[in-house]
């Protein structure tokens, strides 16, 4: 057993915990812990890539419990993956926060290692109870975090997070309760055999458990009824945490693929069959509702909190074919999505400090400093958002698209998605004309901090550099796709005996 | 028993959903106080409703499955620590918008 496996989870929390403890310490010092732990995370990310890319289940058992009784911690290549991308993410939030506003708030460096420490043992665990304690952990953190800077808009928009959050969590806990009532555990792998040969009167109550699950990750994820809180959150969340919280929707998609490729995949008619088909309209329709947002917003920050929107309608209609070059897709254009959301969140910051009036509001026409060079940043990082080459936003929908192409329903698919972008390429040269072209040059520019330019910079590189580097990612997502359709690799890897059992009684 | 605490949850749930609908930080959080109560005896039961049943396999012929109870000390606590932030964070919503509703503003204020 491999202790290094629980170190993404245990050393954002034990780096918090300290920086709380010692909240009296030097902010420097606090602000360096932070970093310290960060990058270690993105070190153990890479590590986590790599062994996990030899395609077995890595397992960390918990106190030496075996699995089904004890909490099993699983790497598998879709956690490697994502706890890459929350790293990345994390290392790039935390450089542009330390510009100076993570001291606008108390404890902003310790809540930000619990959000990591929450998003990592989400996407670790191997225990429907334990994925309910992880949510629990990062919520808590992003209720704080979002709050962080104060203000009204913050108080207002953090009131409709935390109760529509809170009554997830309750729908989260009956649903939980429903299973382990009706199959007596909630390891996912044990799960996943108990549902497949459930009687077939426990039947409906399992698939009632099933959807309000899908309730509660529609909750997280940003789902068509369910997204109405997401656009006030998070365009009044600071920068750096708006940033952080492009990957939150992104732990409900994992939790969907987690849970509906395996805990209700199995069997003769997998339960999973009646949320899969109630996600793929919802989906589509998430998408079509995010391209009208992005073009009826009235601030940058808005528009990207519906390009979030978008990006989870576009990635949950993809899932839903759930074929092997779908999800591929689907995984590539999360970590394009989530990567560009952020840009975006931070762009919004950068230029709104830049210009004369309105912050980021576009009824503001007031001109704009330092234009030429921000407006070239603003359009690279346009057409990298928006999907047109050399970025790989068009690698990721090129690969969408030809995935959906060789399904029926794909041309829905096909025509929402252009669609969408049309809108959201109309409303970005819209920002970028009323922004930099119109207003002429502002007669005393503000200075212009160069940390946070170049960092924003760099992210959009960085999405290029994944464009350029393309197949050895193409190559990893397929094997993490075929991965996923394979639930009984997962199921044999953490339980060896129960498989073993199971198949000699299934020929 | 069953049928009391069936009752009982089923009030329970129906309180909480009302309150939780009212348009008022207080009784909204009301509302997810009750709905805890309820998720909370829900999970308890979960693991079926036994009388006189230690948790420990042999003492006596039915014993208690002791992992709901775990679950729900779990669930207690996240519950309680959620409950105590929402109270916090609506009163200084209260305080910062002037008014306790939970969209931030008093939808009647023009008319009166």
């Amino acid at each position: 057993m491999n202790h290094a496996l629980i170190l993404p989870i245990l050393l954002p929390l034990v780096t918090g915990a300290g920086q709380l403890l010692f909240y009296q310490a030097p902010f420097a010092l606090q602000r360096l812990l932070g970093f310290a732990s960060t990058f270690w995370l993105l070190l153990l990310g890479i590590w986590c890539l790599q062994i996990a890319g030899t395609g077995e289940h890595i397992l960390y058992h918990a106190g030496d419990w075996p699995a089904p009784f004890g909490i099993v911690l699983v790497l598998d290549r879709l956690s490697a993956i994502m706890l890459a991308l929350t790293a990345v993410l994390g290392v790039c939030c935390l450089l542009y926060a330390s510009n100076g506003s993570d001291k606008r708030g108390a404890h902003f460096h310790a809540l930000f290692q619990f959000q990591l420490a929450g998003l990592n043992g989400a996407f670790l665990t191997g225990d429907l109870f334990n994925l309910f304690v992880f949510f629990e952990i990062l919520l808590i953190a992003s209720y704080a975090l979002l709050l962080h800077g104060g203000g009204r808009a913050r108080s207002r928009a953090g009131l409709h997070y935390v109760i529509i959050n809170l009554t997830g969590s309750a729908l989260f806990l009956i649903a939980l309760g429903t299973l382990y009532g009706l199959t007596g555990t909630l390891n996912m792998a044990d799960l996943a055999l108990r549902v497949a040969d459930a009687p077939p009167q426990d039947v409906p109550l399992l698939a009632a458990a099933s959807l309000i699950l899908l309730v509660v990750f529609g909750i997280k994820a940003a789902i068509l009824p369910l997204l109405f809180w997401l656009p006030r959150a998070y365009s009044a969340a600071s920068a750096p945490i708006a940033a952080l919280f492009a990957i939150m929707t992104k732990v409900g998609i994992y939790a969907i693929l987690r849970v509906f490729l395996l805990v209700f995949a199995l069997g003769e008619e997998p339960i999973g069959e009646t949320a899969w088909g109630w996600l793929w309209p919802l989906a589509l329709l998430t998408l079509a509702l995010g391209g009208v947002g992005v073009l009826g917003s009235d601030s940058l920050r808005t528009l990207t909190a519906y390009l979030v929107i978008l990006s989870v309608g576009t990635l949950l209609a993809t899932i839903s074919f759930a074929t092997e070059a779908s999800l591929g897709a689907a995984l590539f254009y999360l970590i394009h999505s989530t990567g560009m959301a952020a840009v975006f969140f931070l762009l919004a910051d950068l230029l709104g400090q830049q210009r004369e009036e309105g912050y980021d509001r576009f009824s503001a026409t007031g001109p704009i400093g330092h234009r030429w060079l921000l407006g070239s940043l603003f359009f690279i990082a346009a057409i990298a958002m928006i999907g047109l080459p050399p970025f790989s936003g068009f690698v990721s929908k090129a690969w969408i698209l030809q995935a959906s192409a060789q399904e029926p329903q794909g041309l829905w698919l096909w025509g929402v998605l252009l669609a969408a972008a049309l809108l959201t390429l109309i409303a970005v040269s819209r920002t970028g004309s009323s922004w930099f072209w119109r207003p002429g040059d502002m007669a005393n520019p503000y200075p212009l901090e160069r940390g946070p330019l170049t960092l924003v910079a760099i992210m959009v590189g960085l999405n290029g550099l994944l464009a350029v580097f393309g197949d050895p990612v193409v190559g990893y997502l397929e094997l993490t796709a075929q991965q996923l359709l394979d639930p009984h690799a997962y199921i044999a890897a953490v339980l060896p005996d129960a498989s073993a059992a199971a198949q000699e009684i299934s020929p | 028993m069953e049928l009391l605490y069936a009752i009982t949850l089923g009030v329970l749930t129906t309180c909480g959903i009302y309150l939780l609908l009212r348009a008022r930080t207080f009784t909204v959080i009301l509302g997810l106080t009750l709905l805890s109560h309820a998720v909370n005896l829900y999970l308890f039961a979960s693991g079926r409703l036994v009388a006189g049943g230690p948790a420990i396999i042999g003492l006596t012929e039915r014993s208690a499955d002791p992992l709901p109870q775990a679950l729900v000390l779990t669930a207690i606590v996240i519950g309680f620590a959620m409950t105590a932030f929402v109270v916090v964070l609506a009163l200084k919503a209260a305080v910062e918008l002037r008014n306790d509703h939970v969209d931030g503003e008093n939808p009647d204020e023009d008319r009166a």
